[in-house]
């Protein structure tokens, strides 16, 4: 190991995903929905990654990727120096622990039948040989450091709120010690004032228990709150990969941009001042994306080569990556701080 | 809350069954019932020693004695040939209530194995689902009468007439009702895996086997309960047809089937219809509501209400 810096616990390159579409009388493969379609990033070791989007743009399906919850089509997933990509069935089980998940739907994500207790101790059983009363210790504490009372131990999933109920599912994520947490649109199905507890929950645990977060969500001021760097996808690519105060202050992607400022203002003099982008059309199917840039349709800034030329993501400011063709002539000299020139680039992209 | 009240160590799950199984009223008194119907056929032949079977040899006294309502001595009447016909519904009780039980067992356990290795298995989905149709188009009846004809003989020899007949009649008729469960359990189990429950027990590395134990089998035994309970039902009938076209038991040797069936042929005497006609409405009602309450007993969500 060099000494150059945090090192990446989860790297993913070029990760696609893609899902067979079959069709007429013989159920013949006639394409793909390309839910994921050549993603890259790292998250370094203690930090949250935010992943923001809108609903379709293939951000759960990126989650569950990593965790080869799906065989992914192609690409490489590392996590803790191992591809989990291509772990046989035994080795992606004893990896398992490594890597855990939190679920959207804290109801559907729970198995009606069971009691908390075994809903936690899951895991356990699983992957432990542990006595009973070893098992019983570590539900406990589990159960402790989620703030769940340990009366509710015999109590089944419907007997809770739906805070509760995320808080039994982060349990069940912790048993094991993993590293590597996604936390998949975790707040998406909780009431506001439950969200920032659960929030809050997920944060203290990080900072206890040095966990690294992939945080999925729709919620920009939420992301804004908890992740370190945010990544704004669409349609199955990362459009802009940013830390978060400078893309919230300042988002360089056109799509991040638009996406960023419908982020509600609670300041009602500056929320007059507000100039919002509304993006006309819908988003093109994943199934048949444009040829060009995926987000050419809908763009405002759009010019020629944008429809027939993909962007890479490419590093077009200290640690910011953007996948645009608007930043392609910038000269990549080491520590160019050109806010406003990246402006004028703008300018330049909305009069074509 | 700082109350220092002591914290239950997780209870097993058959306890809290079984207290919620014990306030359905309906399946308490099934139970009951099931349980008298048991000790009736099992208990009651070692106190009612009347002869079930061999007819009188005394020609005279066979004749007079024929077709008797209830008296003291014979509590239930005799039949047309003077057998005493408590001794034979308790005989009769015990083979039908036997192969209504097992069949049903059989028939669930191949429609539950087969319906969730369907649902679970894209893979075999496809040729098990055609298995299941072949199944379902065939007629059941005359397959029945072809599977006892040809392999019935070979069953009596080897586990001698009235066992062997037993195990070919359920082998058959589990074999020839598992359709319906199978059916059930696939459609149920192609909905449940794609629950965030069943994705996040294999995010946690459970394997197929424990998540289909664990997650997947408690969620369909609610449908698989009530198919079962109609199914002891259709067991029974379907021995007695059996008896009766001269494939099942001897025709001397009683079933519930087989004694509703002769009593039906011959409605001069309709008391000797009644009895083995009760004796199966009982057990299939009251293992209804046992069906019925296992059910709720099951379901968390039902639970303490």
């Amino acid at each position: 190991m060099f000494d150059d810096g945090p090192r990446p616990l989860v790297q993913v390159q070029d990760l696609r995903m893609y899902f067979p579409i079959f069709s007429g009388i013989f159920r013949r493969h006639t394409g793909d929905v390309k839910a994921v379609d050549g993603i890259s990033f790292d998250i370094v070791e203690g930090e949250t990654l935010g992943l923001v989007g809108e609903s379709g743009c293939g951000k759960s399906t990126v989650g569950r990727a990593l965790l080869r919850l799906y065989n992914i089509t192609s690409g490489r997933v590392i996590i803790d120096g191992e591809d989990v990509a291509s772990l046989g069935p035994e080795a992606l089980r004893k990896k398992r622990p490594t890597m855990q998940m939190v679920f959207q739907d804290p109801q559907a994500s729970l198995n009606p039948r069971m009691t908390l207790a075994r809903i936690i101790g899951e895991p356990l059983n699983e992957h432990t040989d542990w006595s009973t009363a070893r098992k019983l210790d570590r539900i406990y504490e589990l159960m402790d450091a989620v703030g769940l009372n340990r009366r509710f131990a015999n109590r089944y999933p419907h007997e809770f709120s739906g805070g509760q109920r995320q808080r039994i599912g982060i349990a069940r994520a912790l048993a094991l010690n993993p590293k590597f947490i996604v936390c998949d649109e975790p707040i998406a199905a909780l009431d506001v004032s439950i969200q920032a507890q659960v929030v809050n929950l997920l944060e203290d645990l990080q900072e206890k228990l040095g966990l690294t977060y992939l945080f999925i969500s729709h919620d920009l001021s939420m992301v804004r709150h908890i992740a370190d760097r945010v990544a704004v996808m669409y349609l199955g690519r990362i459009a802009e990969l940013s830390p978060r105060d400078p893309l919230y202050a300042k988002p360089l992607h056109p799509y991040a941009e638009a996406l960023l400022s419908a982020v509600n203002e609670p300041d009602p003099v500056r929320a007059a001042n507000r100039r919002r982008i509304i993006l006309t059309g819908d988003v093109p199917s994943p199934a048949n994306p444009p040829k060009g840039c995926n987000f050419c349709t809908r763009c405002p800034k759009v010019f020629d080569r944008c429809r027939t030329e993909k962007p890479e993501l490419r590093e077009v400011e200290t640690g910011r990556f953007v996948a645009c063709h608007l930043f392609d002539d910038k000269p990549q000299a080491a520590g160019s701080t050109g806010a406003s020139e990246a402006n004028e680039r703008n300018q330049q992209g909305v009069t074509q | 809350m700082t109350d220092t009240s002591v914290i239950e160590a997780p209870r097993s799950q058959w306890r809290d069954i079984w207290d919620q199984f014990r306030t359905h009223k309906g399946a308490m008194l099934g139970l009951i019932v099931v349980g008298m119907l048991l000790t009736f056929v099992i208990i009651g032949p070692l106190f009612w020693r009347a002869e079930p079977i061999l007819v009188d040899p005394d020609a005279a006294k066979m004749i007079l004695g024929r077709n008797k309502p209830p008296t003291w001595d014979h509590p239930f009447g005799t039949d047309q040939v003077a057998r005493d016909i408590m001794a034979r519904l308790m005989l009769g009780g015990k083979v039908s209530l036997a192969v209504g039980f097992v069949a049903m067992a059989v028939a669930i356990f191949v429609g539950t194995l087969i319906g969730v290795l369907a649902g679970y298995f894209r893979r075999l989905d496809g040729p098990l689902m055609r298995l299941t149709d072949l199944f379902l188009s065939l007629p059941l009846l005359p397959l029945l009468l072809v599977l006892v004809f040809l392999y019935g003989q070979a069953m009596r020899n080897a586990f001698g007439i009235n066992l062997g007949t037993f195990f070919i009649i359920v082998i058959g008729i589990g074999l020839t009702s598992w359709m319906q469960v199978a059916r059930i359990v696939r459609g149920q189990v192609l909905a449940l895996k794609e629950q965030e429950f069943v994705l996040a027990a294999r995010s946690i590395g459970t394997g197929s086997t424990n998540i289909i134990l664990r997650h997947v089998l408690p969620n369909v035994v609610s449908p698989v309960m009530i198919a079962a309970t109609l199914g002891i039902a259709n067991a029974i009938i379907t021995e007695s047809v059996l008896s009766f076209l001269g494939q099942g038991f001897q025709p001397d040797f009683p079933t519930w089937g087989s004694m509703l069936n002769y009593a039906y042929n011959n409605q001069t005497y309709p008391i000797q219809m009644i009895w083995p006609g009760v004796a199966i409405s009982l057990t299939v009602l009251s293992v209804n509501y046992i069906g019925d309450g296992l059910r709720d007993a099951l379901d968390p969500r039902i639970r303490g209400r």
